[in-house]
């Protein structure tokens, strides 16, 4: 490449340049440059024509005051015809002013263009350069559109020289992030992939940095790349470090090659076994060669080195499929946990995050638990102890919990503010989640109120109060508890509700000790009255009332402090409401009203936990720290199996998981009207809790439909999913909504319809793809077309996948096609049925069924449910007038089946028979499940007898 | 209430940094400099919030004078003292240049010290200041031991800027009423806004502690006489119109220097004060109406085509004839993309400024009820933006030897009781100069 020569330097520039620098002040150096643009514009405006070098010149002085802040609007024509100059240098200038200066929508662009197309056509490999680097520079969508075809030509043109190429690579890259849809794939995209295998590294490295994004978006097409990535990367890994020349970074052989290498390999899954095993000793070698002797005491080189390894550790993490590797890589990362250099200690926290949630390597993390714990100690970076908290919380389990909480909780005092709630939530779910005892469960929460009170949120107290009421064995314990940390002088507010309301449950259960006496737990509670807030205030006021009930020896000290004048007449209209209904509710009702009213509050129904929502919002929906978010994603796959759950329910089988579950917002119990408990509730309901609860599990809402056609399938904070159908004989259509209740777009949106082998057979199905985008707010319809081939007993589970703000979320809901939506009603008179009910009476043809009704028998609402089954209601058959009896036809393309229903209620028992009978006894078993959970849980017989048995014969 | 004060160079480095408050930190200093002196876009107003604290500035030359406060103080207090400020190290060392300040920082100090007491301005009359801040070649000349130990109950006294025994041999006194003209005009001559704002400043060299009375054509003063004593003003109307067409004036609103005795000037309107030695300034004041324009511009742009545009300007002089106007210049902008410019004057000398984008024209001398005119070509540079010239309005300079508000001095009386001299014997001389201020006619 021609350099600028010293004899070639612009002496008229560099007066200028040096004029402006040696100005005083800004008015001088408007003034000169003032001055320069009127003798530029006169000599372009001169009418003899200037030779390239001043043309070059005066282009380069105005690109300079560009450069310093003012508006050139001028000389765009005489860059323009720079570029078409045969020298170098001129070439240069013109390329360097129309990619800093040149606005899209000029009219020049077209001569621009022309001028970059002769270029690419030339032979001269600088020339094309030249004019590469300049689409590149630009990148806009008009210079995409120009060339986004014939840059990949270029590429993999075979006479190309490797310096054009690599321009050629870099430049498409660019294209292709700007307007990705104006780069058209092709057959070039085979050929793309065979520069990795490239003499020259540099083109290698342009190639992968360009076969990275594009895989990313369409991993199918090269796919082919996978092996001879492998290939490169060992033969890189492999080689003495002299073997690159001038690829070799500091004795590292091309690392940057390596780095981009191996994230290409992360695009895709675990290749397979034979190149696996070629990946696995590449993988080997880099983490020896982290053990070997640094070759150079330059940091240069441990860099470099590093930025290997942990893009190989990245690697490993992503296909987690080598044990011995994971562990290998968590113990190159422990060694780097007490690194002097600050980076690394970031680094390796990080990557171990990722690791702890790996099944394979999660012991081999645990083994740095006491590293972990001293760099959250001693760690001076705050950014290094916010990983090294991270990596605590995923390395948590069972075993290792006390102490990690313990850990926490004494590190809390001392941290940072900016990290300090979620450290406080960390604690609260760890603290939660793997609580095998828990009065310790209650200890480390008191504490963390005490420690850290006002990064206490509310979800967390409310959580306390949640666990203590819903586990009998705690609560004495935690009355005690709360009791003796209200005695300390100055308490945290969180501190007074959690106890006002503890006490105000349980006090009774500390009463009998003197020291504890109702009227000093009243006086204790109430010293603190004065310091709290409105709300807290009013809990307390409940808190009062409930002791009323507990210990009527304290009775009239209550009311008289209800009746004075700061509660009576408080200006706080819901203290006020509360102090006279209260004072009136225990001067007016009798102790056994009070004791219904203020009875002990009802157990919370589980719901996933709040503060694990209010955590993952916290860290914004991009990051995918968390275990369980990771693990989820992963076996985002087998969640199509027979039980759907939405994604974000947590699912993990152990029992102190469904703890997890409980209450995200207050619970509505059916009791007794508004004062009580329910006013309890009330101070929960002042403050909502900052996530909608979750949509109740799929289950719950297939059931629904079983006798329902239209409605809200499944809902969550994300995505609606609505159904209509219609069935008529074996034909039915649905219409399945999907709506977006977020403001972002979804991305890569594909619902798929997941049906068993078996049930492939039975029932078709035919749908048509929807639109991989859904806007925010907006709404999408898929039609699904249903034929029922033959008997069925699976639901078909419907799949959606997409990405939203950049995590994946997954999607699985039963859709609600049952056999009885086949089921047509026939009508029959009395004699007829019992004839047929008595043909089908072999065992084959016969279920009979008894459960437990869980809700009382509405006559009414029983026959409206028997009818949306689908059979017809046939009244006046059955000789006992309160049971119910219906017969219909289930229709399929093979045949028809005959069923009849009887049901009969035992009301003292609240026990129902069901019997059905058809003319296939597998139907018949399906038709119950179908119906079943609308009455309820089966329950065993054993309570129960039959009250009569009934025959019934098939139709066909 | 002024938190602190702070003199800059051009390049924003520190040369003078006086704290009075605790609320205004080191990085005040800072802030100042990072978001005004070298801000991207040049700051304008003269008045800057940066994190709730205000930073009043102003500029001589390439000197920055910033005052800084965090609390809500009065503007105009803040820039009254700065201006002071000047004036009083332009008393002490001449031209304000880095150079001086630098020279002269032990000085400034000093004078900072005494001129703001915990961000309270206090006494900062010229002479007053200098009869005890005294550097090196200012001593003062007749400073006897008694005189010394006289200055503290002289400077806090009642009379605070002038001092006792003072004794020259001839009296003699100047009067200068110095005025700016400021004008904004439509291209068809229609006045769009006119004010002029004046200074009355005078020179004193009397002895002993003289009082004084100022008169001038204040309208109000005029028309209360014309009721009031009729006596005596038969006796000054034969002289009035003799000065002038216009016989008083309306002033719109004055400021005094603080010897003026404000109850009197209130109560009387009459201007009665004991003046310090030396030079001060007696008031200031503005008036906008029946203004005399001392200069018309006309101005005719066309222009022809893309690339060329053609300008005409006449300015047309409106005073008596007998009158000359000096160092008239005229500013006539060109557009940004002018690349060529031909200039025809008939009159003075006319050149094209390419460092000022503006055609600037010259004229010496020029006397009233005349006309001049110059002709331009101006060649384009066609260009590729579609923004269209703002036409920026023709400004001018110029100074002419009388008042354009009208203003005339009809008296200034002194008497000294105590000394054996009257009103008679004190030489008095009495100059007008009136000049441009923004002075401009659309195009």
């Amino acid at each position: 490449m021609p350099a600028v020569s010293k004899g070639d330097g612009m002496r008229g520039l560099a007066v200028f340049i040096s004029d402006i620098r040696n100005c005083k002040s800004k008015e001088a150096e408007i003034k000169r440059i003032n001055k320069e643009l009127a003798n530029i514009r006169s000599k372009f405006k001169g009418d003899k024509a200037l030779d390239g070098y001043s043309k070059k010149k005066y282009v380069c002085k105005l690109l300079f005051i560009f450069l310093l802040g003012h508006d050139i609007d001028f000389g765009h024509m005489e860059a323009v015809n720079l570029l078409s100059s045969n020298r170098y240098t001129e070439k240069q200038i013109g390329y360097l002013f129309i990619s800093v200066l040149v606005n899209s929508n000029s009219e020049l662009i077209r001569l621009i263009n022309n001028a970059i197309k002769n270029d690419l056509a030339s032979r001269n490999p600088t020339f094309m350069g030249l004019a590469l680097h300049c689409i590149a520079n630009v990148g806009s969508r008009e210079m995409a559109e120009a060339f986004a075809g014939e840059i990949p030509k270029i590429l993999v043109a075979g006479d190309t020289m490797d310096s054009v190429k690599q321009s050629a690579a870099l430049c498409l890259l660019r294209l292709y992030r700007t307007s990705p849809d104006l780069v058209p794939m092709g057959d070039w995209t085979s050929r793309v992939v065979h520069l990795l295998n490239d003499q020259h590294l540099g083109v290698v490295t342009a190639a992968t940095s360009l076969i990275t994004t594009l895989a990313q978006k369409n991993p199918e097409e090269f796919k082919t790349s996978v092996s001879l990535a492998v290939s490169r990367l060992s033969r890189i890994v492999t080689s003495a470090s002299t073997d690159l020349q001038d690829y070799t970074y500091y004795f590292v052989p091309a690392p940057w090659l390596s780095v981009k290498l191996l994230r290409l390999l992360q695009c895709y899954p675990p290749p397979d076994p034979a190149v696996r095993g070629r990946l696995t000793e590449c993988l080997e070698t880099i983490l020896n060669k982290a053990q070997e002797p640094p070759k150079s005491k330059k940091v240069q080189h441990s860099n470099a080195k590093n930025a290997v390894l942990f893009e190989a550790i990245s690697l490993i993490i992503h296909h987690d499929s080598e044990p011995n590797l994971l562990v290998r890589a968590c113990n190159q990362l422990g060694q780097f946990l007490q690194h002097r250099e600050t980076n690394l200690r970031y680094l390796a926290l990080e990557s171990m995050c990722t690791l702890a949630s790996s099944e394979f390597s999660h012991e081999a993390v645990k083994t740095h638990i006491e590293t972990v714990i001293n760099a959250l100690k001693t760690e001076r970076d705050v950014s290094v102890r916010q990983r090294a908290v991270d990596l605590l919380y995923a390395m948590c389990d069972r075993s290792n919990a006390q102490q990690i909480v313990a850990e926490m909780l004494s590190y809390l005092e001392t941290a940072d503010y900016s990290i300090r709630e979620e450290i406080v939530l960390k604690v609260a779910i760890l603290a939660e989640k793997y609580a095998v005892d828990y009065t310790w469960y209650v200890d480390t929460i008191l504490n963390l109120i005490r420690i850290a009170g006002d990064y206490v949120s509310e979800e967390v107290w409310y959580r306390v109060i949640q666990i203590v009421i819903n586990r009998d064995d705690v609560q004495g314990y935690a009355a005690k508890t709360v009791f003796e940390a209200l005695q300390a002088p100055a308490c945290h507010e969180n501190l007074v509700k959690v106890g006002g309301y503890i006490l105000g449950e349980f006090g009774n259960l500390i009463a009998g000790d003197p020291r504890s006496s109702p009227l000093i737990q009243f006086n204790l509670l109430h010293s603190k009255f004065h310091l709290c807030s409105v709300p807290t205030r009013a809990l307390l006021l409940s808190t009062y009332i409930k002791f009323v009930n507990l210990f009527p020896e304290v009775k009239t000290t209550i009311q008289d402090v209800l009746r004075s004048d700061s509660q009576l007449k408080n200006a706080d209209v819901e203290l006020q409401q509360r102090a006279v209904e209260y004072l009136r509710l225990s001067t007016v009702a009798s102790t056994d009203i009070l004791a219904t009213v203020l009875e002990e509050m009802p157990p919370f129904p589980e719901r996933e936990s709040s503060i694990l929502a209010k955590l993952k919002k916290k860290k914004g929906p991009s990051t995918v720290t968390d275990l369980e978010e990771a693990k989820r994603e992963r076996s985002a796959d087998v969640n199509g199996g027979p039980e759907p759950a939405p994604a974000s329910a947590a699912s993990t089988p152990s029992p102190s998981a469904d703890l997890l579950g409980l209450g995200a917002a207050p619970p509505a119990p059916a009791g007794p009207p508004p004062s009580s408990g329910g006013l309890l509730v009330d101070v929960f309901s002042d403050s909502p809790s900052a996530v909608a609860p979750l949509a109740p599990g799929s289950e719950d809402n297939f059931a629904r439909f079983v006798c329902k056609n239209n409605g809200v399938l499944f809902e969550n904070q994300l995505l609606q999913i609505g159904l209509k159908s219609e069935f008529r004989q074996n034909l039915g259509r649905m219409f399945i909504f999907y709506g977006n209740k977020t403001s972002t777009q979804f991305l890569n949106f594909t619902p798929t319809l997941i049906c068993s082998d078996d049930l492939q057979t039975n029932l078709s199905l035919q749908t048509k793809p929807v639109d991989p985008t859904v806007d925010g707010g907006a709404q999408v319809q898929q039609v699904v077309n249903i034929e029922c081939v033959s008997d069925f007993t699976e639901a078909p589970v419907l799949n959606i996948q997409f990405r939203y703000g950049g995590t994946f979320q997954n999607v699985s809901v039963k859709l609600p096609i049952t056999l009885n939506k086949f089921f047509q009603p026939t009508e029959m008179a009395s004699q007829d049925f019992f004839q047929r009910w008595k043909q089908l009476s072999s065992p084959q043809q016969e279920v009979q069924n008894i459960f437990k009704a869980k809700h009382p028998m509405d006559t009414e609402v029983t026959k409206a449910k028997i009818i949306g089954f689908g059979s017809a209601l046939l009244e006046d058959v059955d000789p006992n007038p309160a049971n119910f009896v219906g017969a219909g036809i289930i229709h399929t393309r093979t045949t028809q089946i005959g069923c009849l229903l009887r049901l009969e209620p035992n009301l003292q028992a609240q026990v129902r028979l069901l019997e059905e009978r058809a003319s296939y006894a597998r139907a018949v078993f399906w038709l119950w499940c179908g119906m079943g959970p609308k009455w309820g849980r089966l329950r065993s017989s054993e309570r129960c007898v039959p009250l009569c048995n009934l025959r019934c014969p098939a139709d066909t | 209430m002024i938190g602190g004060l702070f003199i800059y160079n051009h390049k924003g480095e520190v040369l003078i940094s006086r704290v009075y408050r605790d609320d205004i930190g080191r990085n005040a200093v800072d802030a100042f400099r990072v978001n005004v002196i070298h801000a991207r876009q040049q700051v304008r107003s003269p008045v800057t919030n940066i994190a709730r604290t205000s930073f009043f500035h102003v500029k001589r030359s390439n000197i920055w004078l910033a005052a800084v406060t965090k609390q809500n103080v009065n503007a105009a207090m803040v820039f009254e003292f700065l201006y002071k400020m000047c004036d009083v190290m332009a008393a002490y060392f001449g031209k304000i240049s880095e150079e001086n300040i630098k020279n002269n920082f032990v000085l400034i100090y000093e004078l900072l010290d005494e001129i703001l007491d915990f961000g309270y301005p206090q006494n900062s009359e010229t002479g007053a200041l200098k009869t005890f801040i005294t550097q090196q070649g200012i001593k003062s000349q007749h400073q006897t031991k008694e005189e010394q130990s006289q200055i503290t109950s002289q400077v806090t006294g009642q009379i605070g800027w002038r001092r006792e025994g003072i004794k020259y041999r001839r009296n003699e006194l100047f009067l200068d009423v110095l005025e700016s003209v400021n004008l904004l005009m439509s291209p068809q001559g229609q006045v769009l806004s006119a004010h002029v704002s004046g200074r009355v400043v005078m020179k004193s060299y009397l002895s002993g502690m003289p009082e004084c009375k100022f008169g001038m054509n204040d309208k109000i003063v005029i028309e209360k006489q014309g009721k009031g004593t009729a006596d005596e003003t038969s006796k000054r109307r034969p002289s009035a119109p003799a000065h002038s067409g216009k016989q008083s004036i309306a002033i719109d609103d004055c400021t005094f220097h603080q010897c003026v005795r404000l109850s009197k000037f209130d109560s009387e309107r009459s201007i009665s004060f004991i003046p310090p030695d030396g030079e001060f300034e007696l008031m200031r004041y503005r008036t906008t109406k029946d203004i005399i324009l001392p200069f018309r511009v006309i101005p005719l742009v066309r222009e022809v085509g893309r690339t060329k545009l053609e300008v005409k300007v006449v300015i047309k002089s409106n005073f008596k004839p007998s009158l000359l106007a000096q160092k008239i210049e005229v500013r006539i902008p060109t557009p940004l993309n002018t690349s060529g410019v031909q200039v025809i004057c008939m009159k003075g000398k006319a050149k094209y400024k390419a460092s000022e984008n503006a055609i600037v024209w010259k004229i010496k001398r020029m006397a009233g009820m005349k006309e001049s005119q110059i002709s331009a070509e101006i060649e384009l540079l066609p260009t590729n933006d579609k923004k269209k010239w703002a036409r920026p309005p023709i400004s001018m300079n110029f100074e002419v030897p009388f008042a354009p508000s009208g203003l005339k001095v009809r008296y200034l009386k002194v008497f000294e009781p105590k000394l054996n001299y009257s009103d008679h014997d004190v030489i008095k001389w009495v100059r007008y100069i009136g000049r441009s201020g923004i002075y401009e006619t659309r195009c």
